[in-house]
Formats: structure tokens, sequence, C-alpha cells
């Protein structure tokens, strides 16, 4: 159970995971294929392991010192875990959004948007100012900013700074992009533009996202898996979830009933 | 609605406004006091042969501390040398790396020798270089005044990297980046008005020390040649003519004392201007 049947091109599968913090497990044994080139929601009330299942999958819940993990995690059939591959190739292959849009301040836009390459050594100028016009481009921000690529970023709205942190996560073409809960710090209108982003991000990327909104699960994701106290209860199909879902726990979540 | 007690309530209030208010005029008026006698005894003793010549023999009138400004210079350069890099790096350890037992450990060493007597230090120095050197010398002034740099510059440098918020690590890191890559270009950059900071104020703080350089550099009437020899400080030259039984020498340790305060000063107001837009680009 628990993973999607129609999984036809699965770009990571994640198999009886488990992390725990100390002695307590933030998420339990869970198995899930998520689908290459789709947007996969990941939906639940808060504190049930959402956010730590979705660090786990690029290894940032290895910045705190007590996290563990068990179980298996595959990207393309790499095992992300294996004892001969570093968090840093992983990071690399799969980039991650944050709730909060965090700017390098110290760094103008175009500094921001290439940091990744840069600091991995790449120095053909020409490249790097290619990747900034293609990366913001698909972020949806090149136009607003064309013409200051060397102001600060943390001049741009809050808004802006989002779509400036998905540039600087796409300008190192990773294959899978996570998001946690992008959009949660914005506007409507900002929130709007972000899922409008997602929506066309998929055709290239596979996409994870963490989200406390409903309504954001529903219009931009393909797929929706329900967390709940650190298992998963539910996945499928995004419509399927939200109108029939086969758990009655998931239905009572999706219809307002608690969480 | 009459409140038996309201004027009792309002004196008590008026009162202790009035004492934090004496309290915090007592703090500002030693201030006061020291710049107004230095001004006033110091600015009227300067002259150009104070900034341009040696001391004159005893008892002699005129002369200067030129020697004693460039020696301060001197020992500042070589505390600079040792201080920065390892106050700095071990900041960065404390904040960035270790453990959390590991790390309280060592901040609990440094802020102990940030209490440590300064002139302790000199002894300690005098027992480790002066005296297999067989002499007094820049060098071993130098080395005390790094040595106590080191736990001042660690403590402010963790402290600044400490406020680098995590989202930009994890930015970082998420990105690819490695972590000594993240630490270097990320949270230092971000932080580096503050590293700046905290290594000015260590300077402009180890700068009037004198006790530890009567044990180490021990002062010089002359100009040192190398840095084994003994060389002359602005606090040791003011020391030395403020004991001192003639009036000139008396004007000159004004005179020396008021540079001291204008150099320490104007390192502090330095480090405001730096300060007034941390964590902002350069536009």
């Amino acid at each position: 159970m628990a993973t999607d049947p129609n999984n036809s091109a699965a770009a990571l599968t994640v198999r009886n995971l488990s992390v725990f913090f100390g002695k307590n497990a933030a998420v339990k044994n869970v198995s899930l294929d998520i689908t290459a080139k789709a947007v996969t929601a990941i939906i639940g009330p808060s504190g049930c392991g959402k956010s730590t299942f979705l660090r786990a999958i690029n290894r940032m819940h290895e910045l705190n010192p007590d996290a563990r993990m068990e179980g298996e995690i595959k990207l393309f059939g790499d095992d992300i875990y294996s004892r001969t591959v570093e968090s840093v190739t992983v990071r690399r292959r799969i980039g991650m959004v944050f709730q909060k849009s965090n700017p390098f301040p110290t760094m103008s836009i175009f500094e921001n948007v290439t940091v990744g390459l840069r600091l991995n050594g790449m120095r053909d100028r020409k490249m790097l100012a290619e990747r900034t016009e293609e990366s913001l481009r698909m972020a949806a921000l090149w136009d607003e900013v064309k013409d200051r690529l060397n102001a600060p970023a943390i001049s741009l709205s809050g808004g802006q700074q989002q779509r400036l942190c998905i540039a600087r996560a796409l300008a190192v073409q990773p294959e899978v992009l996570l998001m946690d809960e992008p959009a949660s710090a914005l506007d409507p209108l900002a929130t709007a533009k972000i899922e409008d982003l997602i929506v066309s991000l998929k055709k290239d990327y596979t996409i994870v996202i963490v989200t406390h909104n409903m309504q954001q699960a529903a219009r931009a994701s393909d797929f929706t898996a329900f967390f709940y106290l650190g298992e998963l209860v539910e996945c499928g199909p995004t419509p399927k979830i939200f109108t029939s879902p086969a758990q009655k726990r998931t239905e009572d979540y999706v219809t307002g009933r608690f969480g | 609605m009459t409140a038996p007690n309201h004027n009792w309530r309002k004196f008590k209030n008026v009162f202790m406004q009035t004492l934090t208010f004496v309290c915090a005029i007592l703090v500002v008026t030693p201030l006061l006091l020291v710049f107004y006698h230095l001004i006033k005894e110091g600015f009227s003793s300067i002259n150009l042969a104070f900034f341009t010549q040696l001391p004159k023999p005893e008892g002699e009138t005129g002369g200067g501390m030129s020697n004693a400004i460039v020696g301060t210079f001197v020992l500042l350069a070589q505390a600079a040398v040792i201080g920065v890099p390892v106050g700095v790096l071990g900041g960065v350890f404390l904040s960035e790396y270790g453990g959390t037992k590991l790390n309280w450990w060592i901040r609990f060493a440094a802020d102990i020798l940030n209490g440590v007597p300064s002139i302790t230090w000199g002894i300690v120095v005098w027992g480790l270089l002066v005296v297999p050197m067989h002499t007094y010398s820049a060098l071993a002034g130098g080395v005390v005044l790094g040595l106590m740099m080191i736990p001042l510059v660690m403590r402010t440098t963790e402290e600044v990297l400490q406020l680098v918020p995590g989202g930009y690590r994890e930015a970082a890191l998420a990105l690819g980046i490695a972590k000594w890559r993240t630490i270097v270009q990320i949270v230092i950059r971000t932080a580096l008005k503050g590293i700046v900071t905290g290594v000015l104020l260590a300077l402009a703080r180890v700068a009037g020390e004198t006790a530890p350089l009567i044990f180490t550099a021990l002062g010089n009437e002359n100009w040192a040649h190398n840095l084994t020899q003994p060389i002359a400080a602005m606090p040791l030259q003011i020391f030395a003519y403020a004991i001192g039984p003639y009036n000139d020498q008396h004007r000159q340790a004004w005179a020396g004392a008021f540079v001291l305060l204008v150099l320490v000063l104007s390192i502090n107001i330095g480090v405001r201007f730096l300060t007034r837009d941390r964590f902002q680009q350069k536009v």
C-alpha cells in the first residue's frame, strides 16, 4: 500500500523510511514513490513529519546532530544514503526552497542566482550570464529584474525574493526540487504566482511540495500524500485524495474536520 | 474613586526614576572628566616635536614620543597577526563546528581568560619569552597583546556568527555548496562587519595596556631596530613620564595620554561608522 499505483517513472523511491530525533520518531516507516516530472504535495497537520520527510530526501535533516534515519531512498536508482555518496552531491541533484525566503544579503541578484555555480567552481562569465537569464525566466522573475541584476537581492519584494530563491535553486540544474511551504509567508497574489510557477516547472522538474494550504495542494499538485503523526496515511492522484480518499482519516482532514 | 495611596505611589515612581537617572549620569561623569582633563592638559601640550622627535635625556625640555607612537603600532601589528587569525578561526569553530560539551568548555576557558588580570599575562609571557631569550623584546610585547586579543576576538566572532540566520546556511548547503565554502563565502561574509568590529575593539582594548608591557616590551628611549630589542610604547612612556620628577615629562605624559585616547576613540568611532549598515549590501 501507500505507493502510487500508477507509478510508471518514479524519480524517488522511498522505502521504509524512519527518521528519529534522539528517541522520537518524526517519520515512521514511510514507503512512497515520487513520480518524475510531476508535482507531489505533502499535506498533514503541524508536527506530522512532513517537513522532516522532505528534509530527509536531500539529507538536510543531517544538520541536526541528533537526527538519525533508517530505510532507503533512491534517486533514479541511486541510493542517496550509500556510504560512498556525499550529502553535497545529493543536494546538487535535489534542490530545496524554504518557507522563509533567504536570498544572501551580501549579494546582488545576479550573484544570488549564480552562487551555487560559482562556489562550485564555474568561472565562465558567458555561461553564468546564460544560466542567470534561463533560471530567472523559469522562475518568472526575469522581466522584473533584468535591468537591475546588480542591485542588492534584498531590495526585492517578499514574493520576488522567494522567486529569486527558486531561480537560485534552479540554476544548479537539480533533478528534483523540494519546496517547504514556499508560499506560506506570502500574500495571495504572490502565492498565485508561485503556484503558477510550480505548475510550469513540472515539465522539466520533479517537484515535492510541503503545504499547509489544502487549496494549494488541490490546485498545484498531481499527487498528494497525507501524513499523520509521522505515518503516511494515503497517497494517490490529487483529485482522488480530495474527492474520494480511501482512508477515513484522509477524508476527515481534507474536509477540515480535524487538523 | 479615591485612591488612598495615590500620592505615595506617584512619589515612589518619581523617586525611582530620579535614582536611575542619577546613576546613569554617574556612569558618564568619569568619562567627561577624563575627556575634560585630557583635552585641557594634553591638547595644549601637543606640538610637532611630540610626533617627530625622540625623547630628550632626563631633565632636558622638549623632545617627543615618535618612537613610542611607532612602537605602539608595531606592537599592535604583531598582536593582530597573532590574535586575529587564531581568534577568528576559534570563533568560527565555536559557532559552526564542535560539540555542545566541548564548546561549553572552550567558551568557559575563553571567558576566564578575558577576566585574567593583564599583569598576569605579562608575567606568563615574561616566563615564556623574556627569560629564555635573556632580553625584553618587542616580540614579547606583541605576543602578550596578541594572546590577550585571542579570547576577546574569539567570543565576539562567535557572537556575530551566531547572529547570521540559520536559513542562509541551509540555503547554501541545499545548493550543494560544501560546508567550509558555505562558512567562508556565506556565513563569514554576512557577518564580516561584525567580525571586523570585534577585532578593532580588541585592538583598541589592548592598545592601552601597560602592565603586561612592563614585563615584556619594557620600553626604550630610542628606536628599536629589530623585534628582539626592547621597544617603546605609548602607555609605557606615559607611565614613565607621569611618575617622573620633571614638569616637561608631565606635559608629555598628558600629550601621550591624549594621543592614545584619540587613537582608541577613533577606532571606536570608526567601528560605529562601519556597523551603521550591518547586513546591508554595498550599493
